[in-house]
């Protein structure tokens, strides 16, 4: 690494994650800007430069909602940039905050994710709707969930993986959210209660699904001389990927992420980690559905293809188990408002490695733990490595 | 730390329409001449790409995951940054500088043409609980804050409405310009008055076009390209989305983006040390304003040397050789790419007949429309020190 | 930090209040509308289509037939060779039966969506369409071959639709 430049991480902001806050977009970037500033005993005219990360415009029925949320942010005054890469958006945007640093152009950076999902009628999944191709998706009156279920019942037929052992997932994730103090829908419940949960897409049921949601997080990062003079345990982010698929998702096979994949060996790369089931000791793949944890884990190359299911089903991915993931809980568990739900498991990351996660933590002193997000058209890759 | 350069591109367009193309056909033209200019294959040798677009302005949800194929970027580093073309170059700059990726695509494109409700979605980006309720067209805004310029500064309207004569006709000279003409100050001022005291012909018109720019590091520009265009300093700002607290006349955004700019390209008299400008004219005032909040003049003198043809192609200072929006027409995210072209054709020598001779440092500055605050300045120049 | 963080913020706002009118809000109904151009590759597509064909391109370098067709090959990003037809039946690769329209409301008898992947087209190149004709969708099986069912020629307008959906072909329905 000589010649190039480390950044930490030194506060985190997370707001409670609901069906419905009362704040505002910009409300929402606010609270967790600022809980991240405190929590890194920062204030706002410490930092250079400010980047967002939010889902589709049409959530918050805003054009351009970046620059709407700009004050709310902490951006007054300030360089300010707004990446989008889907679902992929909340572990992509500190990546953004990243190369702000890493550059040498900047010694700070807030990095603010915020979705308020609630204020979309007459259902948020109806800015969905927009996602897919107007000429020729659209007129087939596509929905969000359809895609998924058309993965999930890919990725079960090309490894015979039974609903039950998916189930495991839904049932550990929000499991582990009744720790969290922001989950939306921390609950203990059994395989069965997954099973008997009402179809929406099959193989899809209610509760093998994560919620819309409101909420914020924020991450403040700093250049390695100043985390020097700032703190005694910055969490240094190591590794950063990214991928991207093609459009024609129809024409590939979707039983396996390729693009989280590569995303994972570009980040893997930059922190030397060349076997990733021994070197990390924490994951916070991205679970919107419970069988995409089960994909991404491969995908990440935390385990062999289709071997996720028996992992789970072995209780390795427990809190405390060899390699705990989602300890958090989840978009399953704690929400998915979804940038920000994205950050969220940035956050829980941080914690972790700095042994602050309170009743979440998991046990033998973490030091080395990735998050990872997916979005667009099943195509979107995003990973980040991040050591104590 | 490494140089940045620009080492090739592409353009298609400025039309003011294109129906004979999607989107997609648009951009993939466009980047098979930006990758036969800087002499890539993009399957290969390409780390980064960058796109740079609005959702409503595309018409989707989520308009990143319709670009990579026809940029040649499937399974590929790319991604969106949900602003004007030069935050991409900020972005590609800072990236390069990182010392972890040598060969950048950015690229931009407007398809205004497939939009057939622009105004109401430059409507749809007010704020929705304060503003937007009050309706109207939002170009308001734009003749508010010409209003307090012109009242602050005693700038004329003659003068603003020179600026149109002054674009328009560089635009007859540039290929890539849609709307160049030979239109005459009293057309101008003659126009109908759209939003006080803004004219009909002050206002530039949307425009279809794509650029792709490929931008290299230090250790690869110069095997890349005969004539690398470096970038010596770049800066962005957002000043504040609110209406009601934002300063009016200054364009504040635009100032702070040029200190940061400025500082890191060591430019301490910009009037002197850069020699031609390209700078967002959305708005005729804005040339004129922007100019000031540049640091080209002081305060309330831009109109007076535009008067007197300081800033004509061949004056002291040329502002907007290309024509500027007003004659190229607006690119909606693109814009800020089109300042960057033709300081790269001007920087390169290969602007043709409107070509400033001996130029050496130029400036591109954007600023995102209505109703933000928000603008990119850049320094870039033919000499790498 | 989480430990050292007393208090999450955030104040939940629950359905009834909204509809009690406790909590205001400003309703809005965007004004977005697009025509977006087809261009080359897909109106042709499009044109096919209202004939009764479906057409691929083809590129010569890695030897692909790609549906939807394009003018480019995104792998080899060059211009694509030529445009060939594709067969009007195909494969399922994966299925869907849903039970949630576009906006997200139940519906009582679901949709059934598949990838099918057309014969004649490279290996997996499917396209999205739903599957009719079927008394219990779950009968349906990965692998099942279907056909599609066009609208008659005078309801055709050159659109995905024209297509009304594909049906499990006879044989395979009978195994």
């Amino acid at each position: 690494m000589y010649g190039k430049k480390r950044v930490a991480i030194v506060g985190a902001g997370l707001t409670l994650f609901r069906r419905r806050l009362k704040e505002t977009g910009k409300e929402l970037a606010y609270e967790a800007a600022k809980m991240a500033l405190d929590a890194a005993g920062l204030e706002l005219r410490d930092i250079q430069s400010v980047v967002m990360g939010t889902a589709p415009d049409a959530f918050d029925g805003v054009h351009m909602k970046g620059e709407y949320l700009a004050d709310g942010a902490g951006a007054y005054h300030k360089p300010y940039t707004r990446v989008f890469v889907g679902g992929g958006t909340g572990v992509f945007t500190p990546l953004a905050g990243w190369w702000h640093i890493a550059s040498g152009q900047f010694d700070t950076c807030l990095v603010v994710c915020e979705e308020k999902m609630s204020s979309c009628y007459p259902h948020p999944q109806y800015a969905f709707t927009t996602i897919f191709d107007p000429i020729l998706e659209r007129p087939i009156g596509m929905n969000l969930i359809w895609i998924f279920a058309l993965e999930m019942q890919r990725y079960m037929h090309k490894h015979n993986i039974k609903k039950e052992h998916i189930a495991l997932v839904s049932v550990k994730n929000k499991g582990n959210a009744l720790d969290h103090p922001c989950a939306q829908l921390a609950a203990r419940i059994t395989v069965d209660d997954v099973l008997n949960s009402e179809i929406m897409a099959w193989p899809v049921q209610r509760l093998d699904v994560s919620p819309t949601s409101d909420g914020g997080a924020a991450l403040v990062l700093v250049s390695e001389d100043v985390a020097k003079e700032i703190t005694d345990n910055p969490v240094w982010i190591d590794g950063v990927g990214w991928c991207i698929d093609s459009t024609h998702w129809t024409n590939r096979d979707l039983y396996y992420p390729d693009y989280v994949e590569y995303a994972a060996r570009m980040a893997y790369k930059m922190a030397g980690i060349k076997n990733p089931p021994k070197e990390i000791d924490v994951a916070e793949p991205y679970d919107p559905f419970d069988y995409k944890e089960l994909h991404h884990m491969e995908g990440l190359l935390l385990c062999k293809k289709g071997e996720a299911p028996k992992l789970t089903a072995e209780g390795v991915t427990q809190r405390d188990g060899d390699l705990p993931i989602n300890p958090s809980g989840g978009l399953l568990g704690v929400g998915n408002p979804i940038a920000a739900a994205g950050l969220m498991k940035v956050c829980e990351i941080f914690w972790q490695l700095r042994g602050e996660a309170g009743k979440r933590q998991i046990p033998g002193d973490p030091r080395t733990g990735i998050a990872q997000a997916w979005g667009d058209l099943m195509q979107y890759g995003s990973v980040i490595v991040l050591r104590r | 730390m490494s140089e940045v350069a620009i080492v090739g591109f592409g353009c298609s367009g400025f039309k003011p329409i294109t129906p004979e193309l999607s989107y997609k056909e648009l951009m993939f033209e466009t980047a098979v001449k930006a990758y036969e200019d800087a002499g890539i294959n993009p399957r290969k040798d390409v780390d980064v790409f960058i796109t740079c677009a609005e959702d409503y302005l595309e018409g989707f949800s989520i308009f990143d995951e319709f670009v990579p194929d026809q940029l040649g970027a499937v399974l590929r580093h790319l991604f969106t940054v949900s602003g004007d073309g030069m935050l991409g170059l900020a972005t590609a700059y800072m990236l390069i500088r990182t010392g972890h990726f040598d060969t950048i695509v950015l690229e931009a494109h407007s398809k205004a043409s497939d939009i057939l409700t622009y105004i109401d979605i430059v409507a749809f980006g007010l704020d929705p609980v304060y503003n937007r309720p009050l309706g109207g067209h939002p170009y308001y805004i734009a003749g508010m804050e010409m209003n307090r310029y012109l009242h602050d500064t005693c700038t004329t309207t003659e003068q603003c409405a020179q600026v149109v004569v002054k674009n328009k006709r560089n635009g007859i000279l540039n290929p890539y310009a849609a709307y160049g003409a030979n239109v005459t100050l009293d057309q101008v001022l003659c126009s109908e008055t759209c939003f006080y005291p803004l004219k009909k012909l002050e206002i530039s018109t949307p425009a279809d076009g794509c650029i792709v720019m490929v931008l290299a590091s230090e250790k690869i520009a110069e095997s890349l390209s005969d004539k690398p265009i470096w970038v010596k300093g770049v800066g962005w700002c957002t000043e504040t989305p609110s209406l009601e607290t934002r300063e009016w006349t200054k364009a504040v955004y635009t100032r702070m983006a040029a200190e940061m700019a400025y500082k890191q390209a060591k430019i301490n008299n910009p009037w002197m040390e850069i020699d031609f400008a390209e700078i967002h004219d959305q708005f005729a005032y804005k040339e004129l304003q922007h100019m000031e909040a540049l640091k080209l003049c002081d305060y309330g003198e831009a109109g007076k040397l535009l008067e007197d043809g300081l800033t004509n192609l061949n004056g002291e200072f040329p502002v907007n050789p290309s024509g500027g929006l007003l004659g190229m027409g607006y690119g909606l995210e693109a814009s800020g790419t089109q300042k960057l072209l033709e300081v790269v054709l001007q920087l390169r020598g290969e602007a043709g007949r409107r070509q400033i001779p001996n130029a050496e440092v130029g400036l591109a500055h954007t600023w995102r429309g209505i109703p933000t605050a928000t603008g990119v300045v850049a320094v870039l120049s033919n000499v790498k020190r | 930090m989480s430990e050292k963080i007393k208090r999450y913020l955030g104040e939940e706002v629950k359905a009834e209040e909204i509809k009690e009118g406790k909590i205001p809000i400003e309703k809005f109904k965007p004004k977005a509308k697009y025509a977006w151009s087809a261009g080359i590759a897909i109106s042709k597509f499009l044109e096919e289509l209202k004939k009764g064909r479906i057409i691929a391109s083809t590129c010569n370098k890695c030897g692909r037939i790609m549906v939807p067709p394009r003018i480019y090959c995104e792998l080899c990003f060059k211009p694509t060779d030529g445009w060939t037809y594709v067969k009007d039946t195909g494969t399922i690769n994966t299925f869907s039966a849903s039970y949630l329209a576009a906006d997200a409301t139940r519906l009582k008898e679901p949709i059934i969506v598949a990838i099918i992947d057309l014969d004649g087209a490279s290996e997996g190149m499917g396209i999205i369409h739903k599957i009719g004709e079927v008394e219990d969708w779950k009968q349906l099986k990965i692998g099942m071959k279907v056909e599609a069912v066009w609208k008659p020629p005078e309801e055709r307008e050159g659109a995905i639709t024209d297509i009304k959906y594909f049906k499990p072909v006879k044989e395979a329905a009978t195994l």
